[in-house]
């Protein structure tokens, strides 16, 4: 039996009156590739958004039922929004390199949690090279840390944006359609950069391209109108779907 | 434009294509009146520049004099009969019909005016000066009865001291101490309503700041006089009561509205994407607006300070009821004060038109139309920039 990640139990989110999320229930595996695939408006972004409780920005959003994350509830009061989002990373459909230089992108998180003596030169150089060597962008980039991170191609940015994560040694990264703004050569580096971060981070990746989700990903989960239809080994589901809704999904009749 | 000629004169079967602006009789009029008001306020306001350079150029140039004693003497009473009437004429500077309409007597009566007003010259060492000049205007002299060079405004003494340094010093203490008491406030309230409010409360907040735009700035003005002037010599306990701080604390509140308002508008343009980006990492709403937001957003800042500063130095109102009005140059906020707006206001109406005095304000005018005109194009240009920057996604 392996760790398990993140646990969900009858979530349940309302945005206003329209309910997004019905009952849900999963279970995600800690150092897997999880993709979470299904038709538009299904919920997978607001999903994907419940584990960093950054859904909540909206004032109109209602959520019910419990999130485990590390073996505690992210809803109760007493979690700290701060640590939550620390050990829980996301990456964004479009590339999201804050205004800043590429150096500064990358210890952004250590500067804005970090005690005082974490701050020192020494120690953020080290984390630079260290994150951006996770990525692959060391060789590229180490002579380049002071030009703006806008200025970069949108594959770099976006590995730039999974860099900034690492720092702060998250325990989950979630990646919303990662690859939508890139072209197929960015999707493969980005997907076998995902694949060399498995088994340190679980990875939870919204994807609207089936091949993908079967290449990426060790577990599937299928969503629709809100619900989650299946969830399995990829391999499993893509082969022998038990639903015949996710069967009629993956055969391309919609979505 | 020529109508393209069709093979055998036939035309096109779609008829409303050439049937042009009678088609629309009254959108086409409508368009070309709105076209004529255009252009009429483009040309009025540059006519009004054209006026207000062409009244200040004679100073600008060196051509005007305003020593008290002129160079020409007055002729005795007697001399009268010597003189041939053209020069007679031109000693009395009077047109020739002028001339040929007086009778002898009135000449006479006019001759001694001219006598009476050449002696009541004071008796000053600097009489003959013309003060008017550009090392008087800018420069300190040693006025008699001064133990040292100094920087006057005294253009109704029997000397015309025109030295227009106090002036714009006192412009500048007064715009100063405005942005300093206007910029921290109307920043973090820009910031507060594009970042951190909700939704609810930005509602009304930002109408309720872009009101303080519509304060007739003769209210702020009366409520600096007033109500301000009071309470900060209360709280701060110094001497003048009316003084450049308190004309800088009312007309900070003018240009609260203006900085506000365009700050909030280049921090709202800031991608969402670069604050949600810093939450996801962790950041407090306070920290991504602070460390991510902002300096994403520094050159709509500056554009919003520096229209601010424009609006500052061109506003008149106000300082005139709440600096006190003493042209002393000193660099204490705490000393009343004369801006160079509010010299324009009280003291053009009592000038001589065409003279002297009349000529330096609207040399005034012209630094404050140049000033104002440049702080007001760099904003914008800074504002174009930005817009363009945030459009490209650059
Ligand atoms: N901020 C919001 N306010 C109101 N309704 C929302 C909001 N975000 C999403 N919804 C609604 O919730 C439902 C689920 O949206 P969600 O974005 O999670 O879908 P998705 O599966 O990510 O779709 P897509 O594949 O298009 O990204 C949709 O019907 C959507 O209209
Ligand atoms: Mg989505």
């Amino acid at each position: 039996m392996m760790d398990l990640s993140i646990t969900t139990r009858d979530l349940n989110l309302w945005y206003a009156k329209f309910q997004a999320l019905r009952q849900v229930s999963v279970e995600i595996k800690h150092g897997l590739i999880t993709s979470l695939i299904g038709p538009s408006g299904c919920g997978k972004t607001t999903l994907l958004r419940c584990f960093n409780r950054v859904n909540e920005r909206y004032g109109y959003v209602t959520t019910t039922g419990e999130i485990r994350i590390l073996g505690k509830n992210i809803y109760d009061p007493d979690v700290s929004l701060v640590e939550l989002r620390k050990s829980v990373g996301m990456v964004f459909q479009r590339p999201n390199p804050l205004p800043l230089s590429v150096y500064e992108n990358v210890v952004f998180g250590l500067r804005i949690h970090g005690e005082r003596h974490e701050l020192e030169r020494a120690r953020l150089d080290e984390a630079v090279e260290k994150a951006l060597s996770e990525v692959g962008l060391w060789d590229d980039l180490k002579d380049r840390l002071d030009t703006k991170a806008s200025t970069l191609q949108l594959e770099q940015q976006q590995k730039l944006c999974i860099a900034r994560l690492l720092p702060l040694k998250p325990e989950v990264i979630l990646l919303d359609e990662p690859c939508s703004a890139l072209d197929v050569d960015g999707t493969r580096a980005i997907e076998e950069l995902l694949f060399s971060l498995k088994g340190r981070y679980t990875m939870l990746i919204v994807t609207h391209n089936m091949a993908q989700a079967r290449r990426a990903s060790d577990e599937c989960l299928y969503m629709l109108l809100g619900e989650i239809v299946e969830h399995r080994r990829t391999e499993d589901l893509f082969l022998h779907p038990q639903d015949p809704r996710t069967a009629e999904y993956i055969e391309g009749r919609y979505g | 434009m020529a109508e393209p000629s069709h093979p055998g004169g036939r035309r096109p079967g779609w008829q409303a294509l050439d049937r042009g602006q009678r088609a629309r009789p009254w959108e086409w009029v409508a368009e070309q009146a709105i076209r004529v008001v255009s252009v009429t306020a483009i040309v009025l306001v540059f006519l009004i520049f054209v006026f207000v350079m062409r009244e200040a150029l004679p100073v600008l140039l060196g051509r005007v004099n305003s020593a008290a004693a002129q160079e020409r003497r007055a002729l005795p009473v007697e001399q009268m009969d010597r003189l041939d009437p053209e020069e007679l004429r031109q000693y009395l500077e009077l047109s020739r019909k002028e001339f040929a309409e007086m009778d002898r007597d009135t000449l006479r009566l006019l001759m001694e005016v001219k006598l009476e007003a050449a002696e009541e010259v004071p008796e000053d060492k600097d009489a003959p000066l013309n003060t008017a000049a550009w090392r008087y205007l800018l420069g300190p002299h040693q006025w008699t009865g001064y133990d040292r060079p100094a920087y006057i405004w005294q253009p109704v003494s029997s000397i015309h001291k025109y030295n227009i340094v106090p002036l714009i010093v006192g412009s500048l203490k007064t715009s100063v101490v405005a942005l300093l008491f206007a910029v921290p406030l109307a920043l973090a309230a820009a910031l507060y309503v594009s970042q951190l409010a909700p939704p609810r409360l930005k509602e009304w907040v930002k109408p309720g700041i872009e009101l303080l735009a519509g304060i007739p700035s003769v209210v702020l003005g009366f409520f600096g006089l007033v109500v301000l002037a009071t309470f900060l010599q209360q709280v701060c306990g110094y001497a003048s009561r009316l003084n450049a701080f308190v004309a800088g604390i009312a007309l900070g509140l003018a240009c609260i509205p203006v900085i506000f308002s365009i700050a909030e508008d280049a921090l709202t343009s800031v991608p969402r994407s670069f604050s949600e980006a810093a939450l996801a990492l962790g950041s407090s709403r306070w920290q991504a607006a602070w460390q991510v937001v902002l300096p994403a957003a520094v050159p709509g800042v500056f554009a919003a300070i520096v229209l601010g500063f424009g609006r500052a130095v061109g506003e008149t109102m106000v300082v005139l009821m709440a600096s006190g009005n003493a042209s002393l140059l000193t660099w204490s906020v705490f000393d009343s004060t004369r801006t160079m707006t509010a010299t324009i206001a009280a003291e053009l109406a009592e000038t001589v038109f065409g003279g002297h005095h009349y000529r330096i304000l609207f040399l005034l005018g012209a630094l404050l139309f140049a000033v104002t005109f440049l702080s007001n194009l760099l904003g914008e240009l800074v504002i174009q920039r930005l817009k363009r920057r945030l459009e490209g996604g650059r």
